[in-house]
């Protein structure tokens, strides 16, 4: 019997070898068409965005809200143009590096011209690695770790690097006098939180902030409790915390504090973006938190106006966070390059590499985050960090 | 002249020779293919993975299917095996010779991973079933929080290390960032291929094959049939347990390394618990104590999810009606005694083909 | 009173875990298999809660009762289709088949209800108690969660021990062979281990997702591990040692990453669960099983 089973597997296995090399030669002819077909007619022609982020597991809710944002873009460009200017393909990678690499290598087959991704920083890394190798552009709308876009010049970042976000925070809280004695409380086990935590703390040095509990951390193993990290922070009398974490660890935090009847001063980083979009959650208990983010939905002028109400037309109601807005800059980031003519669509994906890295160091750009968003040869973004407060279920820019 | 030798041989011989070949020709066939231009780099970039995964399955079939103990922490192995000698090939490789990094990296990924084995086979190997289950997964578990708050690091002055942040390292501003917490080690040089992949693959079978046709392999199938029956013959339980388990673990470990060698980034989360089940699924389906069905599993299973990309959203789901289809499809008794009945339902047909052949 | 305060938090998030492992032991003790779907099936039960109370508005109890039936059914279908087959096949199979069930469990979750997160609105309408001139402060869901852990305990220990179908459960862990001959109908005995089991995994989420307020597909994943090494602790198939495992891994967790790291509070839990089991290698109030050969 088990002979019986291991030959069917087998079988199975050489079918899948089969497949795999069959799907390869059918790729080939089609970017043949595709080739063929531009050199018919150039201006019509589309390029071929890749996607990565996670759309199942525990970060799914960010990599959804990347695929839509980048979606979107898509849809509206191809809309305005008459035409596909751009086809998105976003596969799913679980937030796992592995898969990453595994998706990274499905889009290459299916002809990927510039990469729009990944969304968190362990994929992001061994990608990025793979990306200089091949000459691929790498726009990540929301890797902010600061080896991301170190890996190589072609490595672009749309969001903050986590150290730029720890050092503008300490010093924006040392500016206003909002604390005298600071709690943090960070994940451990992230990178994006512990890269803003080592920052914010050699800057708080550097400015004499008083820091008095940093210790109050938690894993992705047991963040269900964070009820002893907030009571950490109370017991040793801070009047301000600073949660450089993700907004719905954040809303946890929050709730625990109103539980034992706590309330500090709430200081967050852009991950705290989408907390009052998170369903069920009393929006009440945000008032007063400050947030250090390029992006508020609730802004006035059109870009994000528009972007606003574009995807709470095509998603469901849902209000769109600066996961959505990065990713939505992204694409038009790159259209923008399209449209200066610096790319066009019949260059290879190395061809373009290069173009579009000369491009976004030299070009300037207006997007839902941010005005006058520039890149440094390093590939990281500098645009102007904006600190906004909730206001009964509101954002308010901060003076 | 050579056939009929093949078909004198011992049964056992043949079932060496077919495993092996398996490996052999998947390789040839690889090779061939991709100097053809054939594969999609899809499929080639999971050539490593696939090693690394049929070497922990072969490695934990050890444990599981001949030795009988079921154990839940094969990823903590392989995590240790992975970090030591990542460490190791990141600080050599400037220095030596690639091929001696390498090797240097493989050795003391192996030993380290094997080191742990014995450390943790020694206590644990008291406990049976389900409590050594649970002891292993604890270990796992304590591995991957341990490295994920471990920061290491050099300067000019020494050696750093801290298990709270990478400010309390201490290192100067001139000093090298080994491990960084939960980045894990970064900016790696990836050095694995296919070939290493193969190698390790053919040597682990190689070793386990030898220790399982062994006295001492009749020895740890005997105490998984009967511990006390084996016990009363004289076999020396604690010896050939530890024995099984530590050869289990160091090719945790090579494998370890091999995946650690294959991207360029390596963090602790990635050896959780659900990594050392994904490696047990490889061992039930593929047979437990059928080292050619872990090979086929463990390959099948890292590849399936990959061919099941077209369905986007429902990927994953799809992923696991398939694993629980498999396992009762494969395992359970009813359907097992199904498949008997269409197999000789289906011989039958053949020999009464023959018979009318004869009489025509 | 700090100490006090981090104690009490601590025993908040043992009871979480002690009911969760109280169904994990229940199906253990009498279906001789660990079942690594009970975590997903307490976040199905919390996302039914969720909706019923949160959504539309029903009584608190009503909407626990109702995502009792659902997870009860639920756990009876699981059972019937993917677990019965595998009765006597090797156990390791099932575990895996159940491994199986988790993934789909969280797909389904994932698909019905999107990977956003949800803040749970607790069900628990008792007022927080403040004591010491309000150096100390008790939310009213860990007092519940602690009170309705002890009574879903002595309720099972009552009703294992004391009427015929638990009777029937006894016998069917005693020796399912046995127990067959002596008419008692052992998939039916299952199937209603299974029922109860996942109908406790409803309360549980309730009382987990209002406790700790955030409620995704993957929200019952390591609440099921920790809840899973909880019943380990206590002695597996053993009600009072789920109970007693559950509380102690709370504290444990709670005052190490109170007084000794928060990043290495795991670790602690699990190297004290090792040291326990190397001691009492059947758990805290396991049964020793002799082996006659």
């Amino acid at each position: 019997m088990k002979k019986f089973v291991s030959g069917m597997l087998a079988a199975v296995m050489a079918l899948s070898l089969a497949a795999c090399s069959g799907n390869n030669s059918s790729d080939t002819s089609s970017a043949q068409d595709s080739q063929a077909s531009t050199s018919e007619g150039a201006s019509q022609a589309t390029i071929k965005l890749g996607g990565i982020g996670p759309t199942t597991g525990g970060n799914a809710q960010y990599g959804n809200a990347v695929k839509n944002g980048e979606q979107l873009a898509v849809d509206e460009i191809n809309a305005a143009a008459g035409y596909t200017v751009f086809e998105l393909k976003f596969e799913d990678d679980e937030s796992d590096p592995e898969t990453a690499l595994n998706a990274y290598n499905a889009l290459k087959d299916w002809g990927m011209q510039v990469l729009v991704g990944p969304v968190t920083s362990d994929p992001s890394l061994n990608v990025a690695s793979e990306c200089v190798n091949d000459n691929m552009f790498m726009l990540t709308p929301s890797a902010s770790a600061e080896d991301v876009a170190l890996t190589g010049s072609n490595i672009f970042q749309m969001c903050f690097t986590d150290p730029n976000q720890g050092v503008v925070s300490a010093n924006y809280i040392a500016d206003n006098n909002l604390g005298t004695k600071i709690g943090i409380i960070y994940d451990s086990s992230d990178p994006y939180s512990t890269g803003i935590y080592t920052a914010f703390m050699a800057q708080a040095q550097e400015l004499g902030l008083n820091i008095v509990v940093s210790d109050a951390s938690f894993t992705a193993d047991n963040k269900s409790d964070l009820s002893t990290q907030v009571t950490k922070c109370q017991e040793a009398g801070a009047d301000l915390v600073f949660l450089p974490i993700y907004y719905n660890e954040a809303s946890q935090v929050l709730i625990a504090a109103d539980r034992i009847g706590y309330e500090p001063t709430f200081f967050g980083c852009d991950g705290m973006d989408g907390i009052l979009g998170v369903e069920g959650f009393d929006t009440s208990l945000a008032d007063g938190l400050m947030m250090l983010c390029p992006f508020s939905a609730f802004g006035d002028d059109e870009t994000t106006t528009t972007f606003v109400s574009a995807y709470k037309a095509a998603y469901n109601d849902e209000t769109p966070n600066q996961f959505a807005a990065d990713a939505y800059d992204c694409v038009y980031a790159i259209y923008q390059a399209l449209q200066d003519g610096a790319i066009s669509p019949d260059m290879s994906s190395s061809e373009m590499c290069d173009a579009l890295t000369t491009a976004f160091t030299s070009m300037t750009f207006n997007g839902t985050t941010g005005e006058g968003q520039t890149w440094d040869e390093n590939g990281m973004i500098s645009k102007e960090p904006k600190v906004y407060i909730i206001e009964s279920g509101a954002y308010v820019l901060a003076d | 002249m050579p056939l009929t030798r093949l078909k004198n041989m011992k049964k056992s011989t043949k079932s060496k020779i077919i495993t092996y070949g398996i490996v052999i020709v998947f390789y040839l066939v690889v090779q061939i293919l991709s100097g053809a231009g054939l594969t999609s780099s899809s499929f080639e970039g999971q050539l490593v993975p696939i090693c690394a995964y049929v070497v922990l399955a072969v490695s934990l079939n050890l444990t599981v299917g001949f030795l009988g103990e079921l154990s839940l922490g094969h990823a903590g192995f392989m995590s240790a095996g992975a970090f030591s000698g990542v460490l190791v090939w990141t600080v050599l490789n400037q220095n030596a010779p690639t091929w001696l990094a390498v090797l240097l990296a493989f050795i003391v990924g192996g030993c380290v991973a094997g080191l742990f084995g014995f450390l943790i086979g020694i206590p644990v190997l008291r406990l049976s079933g389900d409590y050594l289950a649970i002891v292993t997964l604890a270990f796992g578990e304590i591995i991957k929080n341990v490295i994920n708050a471990c920061y290491l690091g050099y300067d000019s002055k020494g050696i750093h290390f801290s298990l709270k942040d990478a400010a309390s390292m201490g290192l100067e501003a001139d000093g090298t960032t080994l491990i960084n917490g939960a980045m894990g080690i970064t900016r790696i040089k990836t050095v694995s291929t296919f070939t290493i992949g193969i190698v390790l693959v053919l040597l682990s079978l190689f070793v386990i094959i030898n220790l399982i046709n062994s006295r001492a392999g009749r020895a740890i199938t005997a105490i998984r049939d009967n511990e006390i029956a084996a016990q009363s013959v004289g076999i020396n339980l604690t010896k050939y347990k530890l024995m099984a388990f530590v050869t289990s673990a160091v090719f945790a470990g090579l494998a370890g390394v091999l995946y650690g060698l294959n991207y360029s980034s390596l963090v602790a989360r990635r050896f959780d618990y659900n990594t050392s089940i994904q490696i047990l699924v490889f061992v039930v389906l593929g047979g437990m104590g059928n080292l050619r069905g872990s090979i086929i599993a463990a390959a099948l299973l890292t590849v399936l999810p990959e061919m099941l990309r077209g369905l986007d959203d429902y990927r994953m789901l799809i992923y696991a009606v398939v694993l629980i289809v498999m396992m009762i499809f494969n395992q359970s008794p009813q359907m097992i005694a199904w498949r008997k009945r269409i197999a000789e339902r289906f011989k039958g047909f053949r020999k009464s083909d023959a018979k009318k052949k004869e009489v025509a | 009173m700090q100490f006090l305060s981090y104690l009490i938090s601590g025993i908040s998030l043992g009871s979480v875990y002690a009911l969760i492992a109280l169904g994990y032991t229940m199906v253990y003790g009498i279906a001789k298999m660990l079942n690594f779907a009970h975590g997903d099936i307490i976040m199905i039960g919390s996302y039914v809660i969720f909706f019923a109370f949160g959504s539309f508005g029903w009584n608190p109890i009503v909407a626990v009762l109702f995502s009792m039936v659902v997870c009860l059914i639920l756990g009876i279908v699981i059972e019937r289709v993917a677990y019965r087959p595998l009765r006597d096949a090797p156990s390791l199979a099932v575990l895996i088949t159940a491994i199986g069930v988790s993934y789909l469990l969280q797909q389904v979750a994932q698909l019905l209800w999107t990977s956003n997160t949800k803040s749970f609105t607790s069900v628990v309408g008792l007022q927080k108690v403040t004591l010491f001139d309000g150096q100390l402060t008790i939310s009213g869901e860990t007092i519940v969660t602690i009170l309705v852990c002890i009574v879903i305990m002595v309720f099972l220990t009552l009703f294992v021990n004391h009427t015929v179908p638990g009777h029937a459960m006894l016998a069917v862990s005693e020796d399912r062979g046995a127990a067959q001959l002596m008419g008692v109908n052992v998939n039916a005995t299952i199937s209603l281990t299974f029922a109860i089991g996942s109908a406790l995994a409803a309360v549980a989420g309730a009382l987990l997702c209002s406790t700790y307020p955030s409620l995704s597909p993957t929200t019952g994943a390591m609440p099921g591990i920790k809840a899973f090494v909880a019943a380990v602790f206590g002695g597996i198939g053993s009600i009072p040692g789920a109970f007693i495992g559950g509380i102690l891994l709370g504290v444990i967790e709670n005052l190490s990453k109170a007084y000794i790291s928060t990043q290495l509070s795991d670790a602690i839990v699990f190297a004290v669960l090792i040291v326990v089991l190397l001691v009492k290698p059947t758990g805290l109030l396991g049964k020793k099983v002799n082996v006659k050969v």
